[in-house]
């Protein structure tokens, strides 16, 4: 995978955080302030503008270029966390001009202990944490078993898909939804959401 | 949804644009959003910086001036401001003696300001934070994010700021802000939600025999949903949960605050319930303010936030002040 590869991910997550703007507002206003589709997408067009004048050489300047925009525009809790994500991941790409898919593991790994540091939250907090966190080590379990990089992917994105579904019956324990207590249960994540498209994005640019 | 708005993407830089015709005492930098006292910088004075999500005016850019804050950062409406705004205005307000953080707890807010005050670590500029959580309607605080920064935050940014313009070095005036949070309470109840101009649809719904008990900002939940009730049984409901909290006695600040919807001559007959509570209990208000202080744009409802005074904190209350909103002795 090369900086370009990383830069149609991107490219993707904006076109799917765009097109699902509305359902992750509406997620959000059941539980939170009803602005994460509107933020998200205002953060990720910021970013492929910051790509496109930018042109970041490596896939790991890409990456940090996009967590750096991200906590610029994006505002509230996620654009810290998500920012400090991409952040991570360019860093621990370091200043390859091509990366594996161990390498990418190793990378979301980064990323995803740079969102549990900074937010505090753990698997079943009801957060973005528990689409990531699953996604992670099905990515992880994909590498170990030497999967082909499309089955791989796609194993992240259903991991980060299910675990998103499995937010819905729990109580959220941080953020603003935490506030609610027992009425957050019954509603799914829209930090969740958000990270399982992420992922989606990543295996609809492998699977190319 | 009926709004005096051009376009929602720009309601807070075309607020921002009016803010800055209406009050020339402030520098508005309206494309950064930051919101500083024009005068600049004050040598040797610690420089108070507070923010968060728009919507909730005055709070926080109304409060900008003489003996309350040197700048705000307002976010995008109930959406925190983000580092960089945070780091401009430490930035244009650095006087030499360093830059304090007024912090509502919320997680956005926390995160950003966390952020900015690690960015401006490596400039030479001192920081340090005071995280605002006066709100006892959130009730297992250990299992969330803790309780919220609600009204109390008026009484921080005010009081620290009186220690600030008498040149208090910044350990001081993080203190007396942590004092005045640990001494303050509030409890919020909303009769109707709000509606954000990006969405044009209520945040919640509540049925017209309804009303929402313990609710932060921007109108979420804290305690439960009860039955529309007398003015004094509300007020009762509320002062119970902040006695029981932090017995209330001796001398108090009090805020009748509305939430944006609420007009003041029901802001002030709250005030009077509130008042036969305490008078009640032997306590007795030496300073109040009533009216809109920490809003959620039009949503109807008010919160009351209490302040156990030491004579301290009184006499740094009726330090002068001059800003768009809180404006005395100057």
């Amino acid at each position: 995978m090369d900086k370009t590869f990383f830069r149609e991910w991107i490219t993707e997550i904006a076109r799917l955080v765009d097109a699902r703007r509305e359902e992750l507002t509406r997620l959000d206003t059941a539980i939170g302030d009803g602005d994460h589709g509107t933020n998200l997408a205002r953060g990720f067009g910021a970013a492929l503008e910051a790509l496109r004048s930018a042109d970041p050489p490596t896939p790991g300047e890409v990456l940090v270029t996009v967590g750096r925009t991200l906590i610029s525009t994006v505002g509230g809790a996620s654009g810290p966390l998500y920012g400090t994500a991409f952040r991570r991941a360019g860093k621990a790409l370091g200043d390859a001009l091509e990366v594996d898919l161990a390498g990418l593991h190793e990378a979301l790994r980064a990323g995803l202990a740079g969102v549990q540091q900074l937010g505090g939250a753990v698997e079943g907090d009801k957060t973005m944490v528990d689409a990531f966190a699953p996604a992670v080590a099905a990515l992880g379990e994909a590498v170990v078993a030497g999967k082909a990089m499309g089955d791989a992917l796609a194993a992240a994105a259903q991991a980060a898909e299910q675990g998103s579904a499995a937010t819905v019956p729990l109580r959220a324990r941080k953020g603003r939804a935490s506030y609610l207590g027992e009425r957050s249960i019954g509603h799914q994540d829209p930090g969740s959401v958000s990270t399982a498209l992420v992922f989606a994005a990543l295996h609809r640019v492998g699977a190319r | 949804m009926k709004k005096l708005i051009n376009a929602p993407e720009n309601v807070v830089t075309d607020a921002l644009t009016g803010l800055a015709a209406a009050h020339p005492d402030l520098a508005v930098d309206v494309a950064g959003k930051v919101v500083a006292r024009a005068s600049g910088p004050t040598p040797g004075k610690v420089g108070l910086v507070s923010g968060g999500g728009s919507g909730h005016e005055p709070l926080h850019v109304g409060f900008v001036g003489y003996g309350m804050l040197d700048a705000a950062c307002p976010g995008e409406i109930f959406t925190s401001p983000v580092p960089d705004q945070m780091v401009r205005a430490a930035r244009a307000v650095h006087g030499g003696a360093g830059v304090l953080y007024v912090v509502k707890n919320y997680t956005g807010d926390v995160l950003n300001f966390q952020l900015a005050a690690e960015l401006l670590e490596d400039e030479d500029i001192e920081v340090a934070t005071v995280v605002v959580d006066d709100d006892v309607a959130v009730e297992d605080s250990t299992y969330t994010a803790g309780r919220r920064g609600t009204g109390a935050t008026v009484f921080v940014e005010k009081i620290a700021g009186a220690l600030a313009e008498e040149r208090a070095p910044l350990a001081a005036v993080a203190a007396v802000a942590r004092e005045v949070n640990e001494r303050s309470r509030s409890f919020g109840i909303a009769l109707t939600p709000c509606v954000t101009p990006a969405t044009g649809r209520p945040g919640f719904e509540l049925g017209p025999q309804e009303v929402e008990l313990g609710i932060g900002i921007h109108g979420e939940p804290g305690r439960r949903r009860g039955p529309l009730a007398s003015a004094g049984e509300l007020v009762q409901i509320a002062l119970d949960a902040i006695h029981q909290d932090m017995p209330l006695s001796g001398d108090l600040l009090v805020m009748v605050n509305g939430m944006g919807g609420t007009p003041l001559i029901e802001l002030y007959l709250v005030y009077a319930e509130v008042k036969r509570y305490l008078d009640k209990l032997g306590a007795r208000i030496t300073r109040n303010l009533v009216g809109n202080y920490i809003t959620s744009l039009e949503m109807q409802g008010c919160s009351i936030t209490v302040c156990r005074l030491t004579d301290d904190l009184a006499r740094l209350w009726d330090a002068p002040v001059q800003t768009p909103a809180l404006r005395w002795g100057r």
